[in-house]
């Protein structure tokens, strides 16, 4: 579980995040939704330590991470994993390298263990036999897929994604909106999605979050979401017709 | 003045940063090698054919330049191998090395970093600067002078092919390559060589590392490593030849 209390940040006098509180929850896909430029990426940024809040308290299973010290906050790093936009696969190394790269750096195990975990990884992420290709070979979808792997190969406690499904096909999103969901709930992990996607929401989201214009302005799970009241929620989720249809009886 | 001043800054913050014992030893050699093929081995190419068609040029031009019949024509061996030493093959091939090194190092470290590479190593726990810019400095370290050696080499091979054209005997020219050879000078350009390697590896790191939009952020970064790179070689070069040898 992460709690977030009273987060604030500011970029010179622009001010991005205000008094931003929510506590993200175990073993569900909790979504942080909300408009370009609404500070959603922001708080991923400041939730992994990408980023320096101006204020608040951001807690780790009731571990404040500005009271660690250096030792811990390495142990800690090792149970985060992170999706990334463009998945920020390193273009000079195979899939196979990429997945055992935290393997290799973080851990003790032999080049056969490595190899055993990143196979079951991969074949968890549907990309069994794609070891050695480069990630120039890859389509979107696959990149996105060793992303997930290579996150999840040291069993981390808390899986960050930031947009999965933005470039992605429809069905490919669908699938890897399936995936983040599945790993979730298999490994118990917290896992928390920056997403402006309307289908991930309807597919995926049983925590969510509504910022706007960095303040945290709703919450609640998806079956709330339908039928909120919120106007700015509303003007957001359902800008287009398919979604409107959603709401009428 | 206050941003030249940010630039200093965060430079030192970085090279605080790089400069830590590696995290693991086997990720440093596999990263090492795989520089020094990349910074070295993919430069001993450019680096041979430069120096020897400048090493022909430098001694065609002293032989044109020495044309009194008073003066020996050994000197044109010996003029030809003082520049070679003293100049050309330290400074020049560095500043050559900053724009094919330097451009590379800062595209490579720029495009990482633009496409969230860096912060996935950061999330991971992984000291990226470290990581990354170590091996880097290193393998130009240990590179660069070799580099240099083997210009010196091969431009006086030029050199001497440049005298046979313009009438120079090989006896002569050989009496001139060792004519009062002071040794010295080659630990002086080795000096140099490691000072320069260590300006075109850090400072282009700096540049890539701090690249910051998208692929234009990546090509400045790259320009900026090339251009500034080379201003520090320049500014060094005065510095340490008036230390070392005036």
């Amino acid at each position: 579980m992460i709690e977030i209390k009273n987060i604030e940040k500011y970029f010179g006098n622009n001010h991005v995040l205000k008094n931003v509180s929510f506590t993200f929850e175990r073993g569900k896909t909790n979504l942080i939704i909300g408009e370009s430029g609404s500070g959603k990426t922001t708080l991923i940024k400041i939730l992994v330590g990408l980023q320096n809040k101006d204020q608040g308290t951001v807690l780790f299973n009731g571990e404040d991470v500005n009271k660690m010290n250096n030792k811990e906050i390495r142990r800690f790093r090792k149970e985060i994993g992170m999706l990334f936009q463009g998945g920020a696969l390193y273009d000079y190394m195979t899939v196979e390298e990429n997945i055992m790269f935290p393997l290799s750096m973080f851990t003790d195990k032999t080049d056969d263990e490595m190899l055993e975990r990143v196979n079951f990884c991969l074949k968890r992420v549907n990309l069994k036999g794609k070891n050695n290709l480069m990630p120039s070979e890859l389509s979107g979808g696959m990149k996105k897929r060793v992303a997930i792997a290579r996150a999840i190969v040291m069993q981390p406690k808390y899986l960050f994604c930031d947009e999965p499904n933005s470039g992605l096909d429809p069905n490919t999103a669908i699938l890897i909106d399936n995936l983040i969901q599945e790993i979730t709930e298999e490994y118990n992990i917290t896992t928390i999605v920056n997403t402006h996607d309307m289908n991930s929401v309807m597919q995926i989201g049983t925590n969510i979050a509504f910022i706007y214009k960095g303040e945290m302005w709703w919450q609640g799970s998806k079956e709330e979401l339908i039928k909120a009241n919120n106007k700015e929620l509303t003007d957001f989720v359902f800008a287009s017709d398919l979604f409107k249809r959603l709401r009428r009886p | 003045m206050l941003k030249l001043l940010k630039h200093f800054g965060l430079y030192f913050i970085m090279m605080k940063k790089v400069i830590t014992i590696p995290e693991k030893w086997s990720a440093f050699r596999k990263q090492f090698v795989f520089e020094l093929t990349k910074i070295g081995l993919n430069s001993i190419g450019i680096v041979l054919f430069i120096s020897f068609f400048v090493g022909g040029v430098v001694s065609i031009q002293t032989a044109l330049n020495l044309q009194n019949p008073l003066l020996p024509k050994y000197l044109i061996g010996l003029a030809s191998r003082d520049s070679l030493i003293l100049e050309f093959s330290p400074t020049m091939i560095s500043l050559i090395l900053a724009g094919k090194v330097g451009s590379s190092i800062a595209s490579e470290i720029g495009s990482m970093r633009v496409s969230e590479q860096i912060d996935a190593l950061e999330i991971m726990g992984v000291n990226s600067a470290s990581f990354l810019i170590l091996p880097k400095i290193i393998a130009s370290l240990c590179f660069f002078p070799i580099l240099v050696i083997l210009s010196m080499g091969i431009g006086m091979i030029g050199a001497w092919i440049g005298a046979l054209s313009v009438n120079i005997t090989t006896t002569d020219f050989l009496y001139g390559l060792r004519y009062e050879f002071i040794s010295f000078y080659i630990t002086y350009a080795i000096i140099k060589t490691l000072v320069f390697a260590f300006i075109v590896s850090s400072i282009s790191s700096y540049f890539g590392y701090y690249a910051q939009g998208g692929a234009i952020a990546v090509g400045k970064s790259s320009t900026e490593a090339v251009v500034y790179s080379s201003i520090f070689i320049l500014v060094f070069n005065f510095i340490l030849t008036k230390l070392i040898l005036a």
